[in-house]
């Protein structure tokens, strides 16, 4: 349900984007999609099908870029691989993280006509 | 007023998702249309419209000295049992007005309005989460200069909420203890963007497995700095320090 929302906001931009452009249609769109952005990418492909019909992006092909997350450790300030279900730094244990990449929910381009 | 759209403070139920909205704000298209196939670089954020509008209603309730509470958990916990009884308790002490975000009935709004505390529904129909348009929207209902603290109850919905800035000062998770005590770490996006967590029906851990150290320990797994206070809406425990966090954070806001 939320990844219906999410995608419906990637089609109703990327059209945008393309019509400003005077495009008549999408050929790819690549999406960054963060692994700490509460977003699954398996979701989002699943539902693009359906939201893009009617578009200037159906048929289009849609490139997921997934970034992996990182943060980085208030105490020791070491930067580390992280995931979402855990904010502990591997280096120091201290539950002190920030997210420094892995939020990222962007369209990066269009590929269009 | 709604700056971004354009829509005044009547027309605001025609537009929300008419597929055209986006793209007919008056460009000019009558331009360059053979052009071929080509690349464009947009970098755009997925949310930036929302996070647009949350920024304009965190503006305006900056300036009213508002303080904005985003209330979020999963069906049931008891976001409304715990406005009724926190509404009811500090009457004459804060000024409040609620936003009850609800999918389909107007039940939690008519217990809120029975507190006698301004309240506004906004249904989301088949939404599962409100968004800052609706709630720059929704609070054109109150006079924010005579409203200390807004609270927004959120759709019962551990997923989508956490991803939607409202413009709020804190998104405060409501948990209760018969959902079990790994919600944290199942839903780590919500527990991660709250700064309070409330563990409400605590009066019912005599008869339950919950496992509260555990729990709390989960929410700081995703969320080290998270506060966290235990509370029951039936009993009354725990209530008071939940009403000196709110006092604390509304006096802030004020000055
Ligand atoms: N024992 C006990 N029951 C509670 C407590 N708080 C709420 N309840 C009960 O839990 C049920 C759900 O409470 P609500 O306040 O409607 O929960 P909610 O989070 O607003 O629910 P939705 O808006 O549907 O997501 C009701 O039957 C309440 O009476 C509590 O502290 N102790
Ligand atoms: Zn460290
Ligand atoms: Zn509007
Ligand atoms: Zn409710
Ligand atoms: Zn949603």
């Amino acid at each position: 349900m939320h990844e219906l929302g999410i995608t419906r906001s990637i089609v109703e931009i990327a059209e945008g984007h393309a019509r400003e452009q005077g495009a008549t249609r999408v050929l790819s769109l690549t999406v960054q999609i963060g692994a700490l952005s509460g977003v699954i990418p398996e979701a989002v492909e699943f539902a693009f099908e359906a939201c893009s019909q009617g578009t200037l992006l159906e048929g289009a092909r849609l490139i997921i870029d997934a970034v992996p997350g990182r943060g980085r450790c208030r105490a020791c300030g070491a930067e580390s691989a992280m995931d979402r279900f855990t904010y502990a730094c591997p280096h120091c244990d201290a539950l002190a993280l920030d997210t420094v990449q892995g939020e990222e929910l962007r369209i990066l381009e269009l590929e269009v006509d | 007023m709604c700056i971004d759209c354009g829509c005044g403070p009547t027309d605001h139920h025609h537009h929300h998702h008419e597929p055209g909205h986006a793209q007919d704000h008056g460009h000019d298209h009558g331009h360059s249309h053979d052009q071929g196939r080509r690349t464009l670089r947009i970098e755009e954020d997925i949310l930036a419209k929302n996070n647009r509008l949350a920024g304009n209603n965190r503006a305006r309730f900056g300036a009213k000295g508002l303080f904005v509470l985003n209330l979020v958990s999963s069906p049931g916990s008891g976001k409304t049992s715990i406005l009724e009884r926190t509404l009811r308790d500090l009457a004459g002490n804060i000024a409040f007005a609620v936003l009850e975000g609800d999918q389909q009935t107007d039940q939690d709004a008519a217990r809120i309005a029975a507190t006698g505390v301004p309240v506004h529904q906004i249904n989301t129909g088949a939404g599962c989460h409100l968004d800052a348009h609706m709630v720059g929207h929704g609070v054109e209902h109150f006079d924010l200069d005579a409203t200390d603290i807004l609270m927004i109850e959120n759709v019962g919905n551990l997923v989508c909420p956490a991803a939607f800035d409202l413009g709020e000062d804190h998104k405060v998770a409501v948990l209760s203890v018969t959902e079990g005590e790994d919600k944290p770490i199942k839903y780590p996006n919500m527990f991660h963007a709250a700064d309070l967590l409330l563990i409400n029906k605590i009066d019912l851990l005599p008869y339950l497995d919950f496992d509260l150290e555990k729990c709390k320990a989960y929410a700081r797994q995703v969320k080290p700095d998270i506060q966290i206070l235990e509370v029951s809406c039936k009993s009354g425990e725990g209530m008071e320090k939940w009403y000196a966090w709110l006092a604390q954070g509304a006096n802030r806001k004020k000055t």
